[in-house]
């Protein structure tokens, strides 16, 4: 078996990436235009924020007036929790995902049917980009569930006329017999899961370069050069970079061509600015800041300037592909503390809320996030309290798994828990150092 | 009679337990018996000393975590079935035996085992029904200074 490099015909659905710029902002000022009213009349916070500013959805006159628009921050998202941001009535909602908030509790997202079509067509767009074409056969290693990640590449897959294998995460030696005995040509899940896949797939005598596989669509984590320099030399597959995330739509919201000079954005669908995190003002193209997104299609919630806290910029030069649709530089940091570990986004305030319910008081801790054999390591590290000491292995061990478990059921991710005597944790100038990443990307 | 004992948490690693035996050497204090429980991880240092209170503030000022147990010292006949009689003392009683240590110390043919027991004030009745007392803190420091 080889690799096919056959590049197909463009999919339908991509022609919107090419539209000429002054037709795309038309598109967009429309969408806009609509969205807006819906979430003035829908949305009880848009509405009072908009009644602030003295601003009604008619003095929006052109794309720019979208500066007009106040910002929508997760915070918002959590007050909301489940449903204060619906701009739908709940017979219209088909679907709900969540993703991890910045306490005990979710944000919770919702979709119409139309917010279905439309995300799928956004994924049919982002796997066209790359080349996935019909007949193409998708091992979909994202997790299915509440995480947008397995659905939301699922429905492009089968949009797009692939064969999908739904494999969901984990489980790595039954990934790789079916990436071999499926003939599988494409491959969706995080970058350092698939280098993970890459190192077992040699321990088991599997020649990943020898196989059909040809390309991966790679995202929900950040990741760099390097390690797509690692993935491409390793496997002899493309490496594509997707960008997304569930106060959005989920993934789908930019991706990269196959000239792979970053994600671009479905500009018609989601519309981005960047703008300074510490002043808020509004940033140039090809300066850095934080990227703010505004859905212009979504029905069921509809997000006007969410903040992203990703900090990026937005490439000014048109890409060699012809796309009209600007791309965003690869994610390398945040404006926030959020931490994403095997796909999950982790907020250190997670724990804080986990150790706080399980010991009453909050015990010093750190967070310690590794990188072995290309899978994320989460160790949580406790200072035992004179209160909390118990006077038995038995009884420590117990305090030991439910701090465990009490993370593990607030942010999904099973830590390894380990305590320490008072006083060993690093503290800085007061304030301790909290979280310690160690990774190397 | 209850006694009070003191546990340290330590972390299972070279010098770990050096730390607080070097404070209470220090301070003068001196550990008439100790016993150690470890994980993989960590461990529990169990300490008598005379004045418990002082050698807790003592660890807790220098960032020790440091928890005050009830244990019951009890004096039992170094001879066959010696322990026995105490275990046969909380038959039935629903009591656990968590851990038990020795003093060194050894008078009139009796041993000095330190107990902790699930529920000290019930094993201290069930023990005094069976004759079996337990040393008392001052008693305790006379025999072992005598």
């Amino acid at each position: 078996m080889s690799k096919n490099r056959e590049i197909p015909p463009l999919h339908p659905a991509s022609a919107m990436d090419f539209l000429p710029l002054a037709q795309l902002r038309e598109v967009q000022f429309s969408r806009l235009k609509d969205m807006v009213q819906r979430a003035y009349d829908g949305v009880a916070l848009f509405h009072k924020r908009m009644e602030e500013r003295k601003l009604k959805p008619a003095d929006l006159h052109s794309m720019d007036d979208i500066v007009k628009l106040p910002y929508t921050v997760k915070t918002d998202l959590r007050d909301a929790y489940p449903f204060g941001l619906l701009a739908s009535p709940m017979k219209d909602i088909v679907r709900f995902h969540a993703s991890s908030g910045t306490t005990g509790k979710p944000i919770v997202v919702a979709y119409t049917q139309e917010d279905i079509a439309d995300w799928t067509r956004a994924m049919v767009r982002s796997f066209a980009a790359c080349g996935v074409h019909a007949g193409d056969v998708i091992q979909n290693a994202y997790g299915y569930g509440l995480f947008t990640g397995g659905l939301g590449a699922h429905y492009g897959a089968e949009g797009i006329g692939a064969s999908v294998v739904p494999i969901s995460g984990g489980n790595t030696d039954r990934q790789i017999m079916i990436l071999k005995d499926f003939g599988v040509t494409v491959i969706c899940c995080t970058p350092s899961y698939f280098l993970h896949i890459l190192d077992r797939a040699a321990e088991l005598g599997v020649h990943v370069k020898d196989l059909p596989l040809r390309t991966g669509v790679f995202g929900a984590e950040p990741w760099t050069e390097n390690m797509r320099e690692r993935i491409e030399a390793g496997s002899g597959i493309k490496a594509y970079d997707i960008y997304g995330l569930s106060e959005i739509v989920g993934p789908g919201v930019a991706m990269e061509c196959t000239h792979q000079g970053g994600p671009h954005i479905f500009e018609d669908m989601f519309y981005p600015e960047i703008i300074d995190p510490k002043t808020l003002e509004p940033l140039p193209d090809g300066a850095e800041g934080e990227l703010v997104l505004t859905t212009l299609c979504k029905r069921a919630m509809p997000m006007l300037r969410y903040r992203t806290r990703d900090i990026t910029s937005l490439e000014p030069a048109r890409c060699a592909c012809g796309r009209t649709l600007r791309r965003i530089r690869r994610i390398g940091r945040r404006s926030d503390d959020m931490l994403i570990i095997r796909g999950v986004n982790l907020y250190p305030s997670q724990i804080e809320a986990a150790l706080l319910k399980v010991e009453g008081t909050l015990p010093h801790y750190q967070i310690i996030v590794d990188r072995k054999k290309d899978l994320d390591t989460l160790e949580v590290q406790v200072e035992v309290t004179n209160e909390a000491l118990e006077d038995t292995v038995g009884a420590l061990e117990q305090l030991r798994k439910r701090l465990g478990h009490a993370i593990e059921g607030v942010t999904g991710l099973r830590p390894e828990l380990k305590l320490v005597a008072p006083r060993t944790l690093q503290r800085s100038e007061g304030k301790a150092k909290r979280v310690l990443d160690k990774r190397i990307l | 009679m209850k006694l009070k004992q003191l546990s340290v948490f330590l972390e299972n690693k070279p010098g770990a337990l050096g730390a607080p035996c070097r404070l209470l050497a220090k301070n003068h204090i001196n550990i008439q018996t100790f016993a150690l429980a470890d994980t993989r991880e960590f461990g529990i240092l169990r300490l008598i000393v005379e004045d418990t209170d002082k050698a807790r503030r003592l660890l807790q000022r220098h960032g020790f975590a440091v928890k005050v147990t009830e244990v019951l010292a009890l004096e039992v006949p170094d001879q066959p079935g010696g322990l026995v009689a105490v275990l046969d003392a909380l038959d039935g009683t629903g009591i656990n035996v968590e851990y038990a240590y020795a003093f060194t110390t050894k008078s009139k043919g009796h041993g000095l085992l330190v107990f902790r027991f699930s529920n000290p004030d019930g094993a201290l009745k069930a023990l005094q029904a069976r004759k079996i007392s337990a040393v008392g803190t001052k008693e305790l420091w006379q025999r072992l200074k005598g």
